[in-house]
């Protein structure tokens, strides 16, 4: 029998909503440590995302491709403004720039069995280029960051793009941080830097600082690399639309938006939270930057932060990208939060390993320590095994597989022959918030909230 | 344009950077088995940027002017002389070989420099040798504030003073100063000059051909209290 007895309010027993027990916990937790929270991966709040839009394929009023048989173009070609040799790429889903450091060797050389065997590009991090890479990856990004860590001309020279990073999603504004436990004696020698402490990463770059001069220092890189190779400018999403507009008048073949789901090896929580803005609009406000500067189609834009899936990668395509970037999902590929690891072909148990970090399957965060219980980030000896590079390549270049093919049957589902010619029109939103962010119309209306 | 086993010029009144470093940058693809030493001269540099950049060869570079940004930058094995003053960061992430400014140099001055000896004769901005990882350094004159800022491997010699927050956050780099410091920065502190000191001192003098007492330089180095994370550094850290 139900029962019907009223609801008496008892304020003995009412939640706080603005000291609820996260926020008492995190107030406890500060005031007895005196320190903060630094994690890896991204932002874990709720915020609008790619999972707020549909698609609107073909029905009546618009034809669609054959989904098995006819052929959807996913070939992707950037740089094309002013480099010689443009990156030529069979998928417009590239790996973004993760340090040898933050990742071990192994990892490294995975992604660049995986990136090759996939048609697509991988790139260095803030630790510089290892020859397991260099070797592994057939097309390779470089990036030039503002620690400039085993950065020199010899791997530029090597490079088949340069990427100079002015900022990243998770801590835009934000410097890096690898603490002495990732610091092994090859790490530390790349960087120049002690074995063992931890290590900061600048946040400005060391010569040069605004917008004037970066237009001299890409001339300066382009000057040493005998302008055979694009230039990428990577922007942490903020003030997405000045800083595109800024990478552009000095001189991008790529401007790179990483939004605030992209992630890190280790940042403060309150960076990771509470810094930037979504990939979503900010896909948007770039595209929106590329267009009023007359660039659409000269200067490429690759979006990433929070690309998880063959359908984040249509809408943003669909939004006007010309690719998109991935890292956590790369990671995630490779064994991430995973309950077990390979060995000789078996599952090894590795849910003790994240009680011992203080943490759970699916729930683990604890790149900064270095001991990943699957391997992937760490430089300690005995766990990096646990990750072997033909397993990780394997899986990694799966991952990538059944992205494109999600984001090609997307795109002849809408009618499209080339992945490239999906287009807002495709989409529209789920949620006022997204409708707003991506300007596209609130699905079943020609409602665009602020158009 | 000349034969390669005599002075080569480029005016940058008549020609441009690119055809200037374009032909550097071939004398290393070219190779040198002649075994000569390959002169080139530059005329005109009237403030262009990215002259010489990115050459990896033994050759000898002269500019004669005045340059902008990222003369010699990333050099390698070259020996470039400019006989003027530069703009921001002469000889950035330099390998080896080495860059001599006859005048004064504005900021960054051999940011991030790997190797090899950059010698400014004149004063040098704000942040010369910023982020250094292996390079010498010898200033003639005064630096500018935070020089030395991060500087994790290599040695900066200052013959006259330094502005404030010399050698913050400094690694493993060593500064030497033969003038007034107006104040170091967060991690810095100053040690007892060795023998050793005064003899890299004089060494790294004589390499420069500038005159100085080595044994009146201080020794400037990292306390390495911001090698560990400290909860109680607050703001320093």
């Amino acid at each position: 029998m139900a029962d019907t007895s009223p609801i008496r309010p008892n304020i003995d027993v009412e939640e706080s909503a603005s000291y609820n027990r996260h926020t008492l916990a995190y107030i406890h937790q500060a005031a007895e440590r005196g320190v903060y929270d630094i994690r890896g991966l991204g932002a874990k709040r709720q915020v609008p995302t790619f999972d707020d839009l549909v698609f609107l394929t073909a029905s009546a009023s618009r034809y669609p491709l054959e989904g098995y048989r006819e052929k959807c173009v996913t070939k992707t070609v950037l740089g094309t403004r002013r480099a010689e040799q443009p990156v030529e790429l069979e998928i417009p889903i590239t790996i973004a720039g993760m340090s040898f450091g933050a990742l071990s060797a192994n990892v490294k050389e995975a992604i660049g069995r995986a990136a090759s065997e996939t048609g697509t590009s991988t790139t260095t991090g803030d630790g510089g280029m290892t020859p397991e890479e260099r070797q592994s990856s057939k097309t390779l990004v470089y990036q030039c960051l503002p620690s400039r860590y085993g950065f020199n001309p010899n791997d530029l020279r090597q490079a088949d793009a340069i990427e100079i990073v002015l900022g990243q999603g998770a801590k835009p504004g934000g410097g890096g941080m690898l603490l002495g436990q990732k610091i092994s004696s090859r790490v530390a020698a790349m960087r120049t830097l002690p074995a063992g402490i931890d290590q900061r990463s600048a946040c400005r770059h060391p010569d040069w600082t605004g917008p004037d001069d970066l237009v001299i220092k890409i001339g300066e890189l382009r000057e040493i690399t005998d302008w055979k190779i694009p230039i990428y400018v990577k922007l942490g999403a903020t003030r997405v639309k000045d800083d595109v507009k800024l990478a552009v008048k000095a001189g991008a073949d790529v401007v790179v938006v990483d939004g605030m789901q992209g992630g890190t090896a280790a940042t403060q929580q309150v960076f990771i939270e509470h810094t930037g803005i979504p990939t979503l609009p900010a896909v948007r406000l770039a595209v929106e930057a590329l267009e009023e500067m007359d660039v659409v189609g000269q200067v490429q834009l690759i979006v990433s932060g929070g690309i998880r899936c063959g359908a984040d990668v249509a809408k943003a395509l669909a939004l006007g990208a010309d690719a998109v970037a991935l890292g956590q999902g790369v990671l995630m590929a490779l064994g991430c939060n995973s309950p077990t690891w390979e060995h000789d072909g078996k599952k090894v148990d590795a849910t003790d390993d994240y009680e011992k970090l203080g943490t759970r399957v699916g729930f683990c965060h604890h790149c900064q320590s270095g001991l990943c219980p699957v391997g992937v980030t760490t430089q300690d000896e005995a766990l990096e095994k646990r990750m072997q590079p033909e397993w990780g390549a394997r899986r990694l270049t799966n991952y990538l597989k059944v992205l494109t093919m999600e984001l090609a049957t997307l795109a002849r589902a809408c009618g499209k022959s080339n992945v490239h010619h999906l287009e807002r029109e495709d989409l529209v939103a789920l949620t006022v918030e997204a409708a707003a962010m991506a300007k596209l119309p609130l699905a079943g209306t020609d409602w665009i909230p602020g158009a | 344009m000349a034969s390669m086993n005599q002075t080569t010029q480029f005016d940058l009144a008549r020609q441009t950077v690119r055809e200037a470093n374009q032909f550097l940058h071939d004398v290393l693809e070219g190779g040198l088995e002649d075994g000569n030493v390959h002169q080139v001269e530059i005329l005109h540099p009237d403030g262009n940027h990215s002259i010489a950049a990115g050459i990896d060869a033994d050759v000898v570079v002269d500019i004669r002017g005045h340059a902008g940004y990222f003369v010699a930058g990333m050099n390698c094995r070259a020996t470039v002389t400019v006989h003027g003053n530069v703009g921001w960061s002469v000889a950035e992430n330099i390998m080896s070989g080495s860059v001599r400014v006859k005048g004064n140099a504005s900021q960054c001055a051999a940011a991030s420099g790997h190797g090899g000896l950059v010698v400014i004769e004149g004063n040098a901005s704000s942040r010369c040798g910023i982020s250094m990882k292996g390079v010498d350094i010898v200033v003639g004159g005064s630096v500018g504030h935070v020089s030395g800022f991060m500087a994790q491997a290599g040695r900066m010699v200052i013959c006259g003073d330094a502005d404030a927050g010399l050698g913050d956050s400094l690694y493993e780099a060593i500064i030497y100063i033969g003038g007034e410091i107006r104040g170091l920065g967060a991690d810095a502190r100053e040690e007892p000059m060795s023998r050793g000191d005064v003899a890299t001192v004089a060494e790294l003098l004589e390499q420069a051909r500038l005159p100085g007492d080595p044994r009146q330089f201080k020794r400037i180095a990292s306390a390495r209290t911001l090698y560990h994370w400290n909860a109680d550094a607050g703001q320093e850290y």
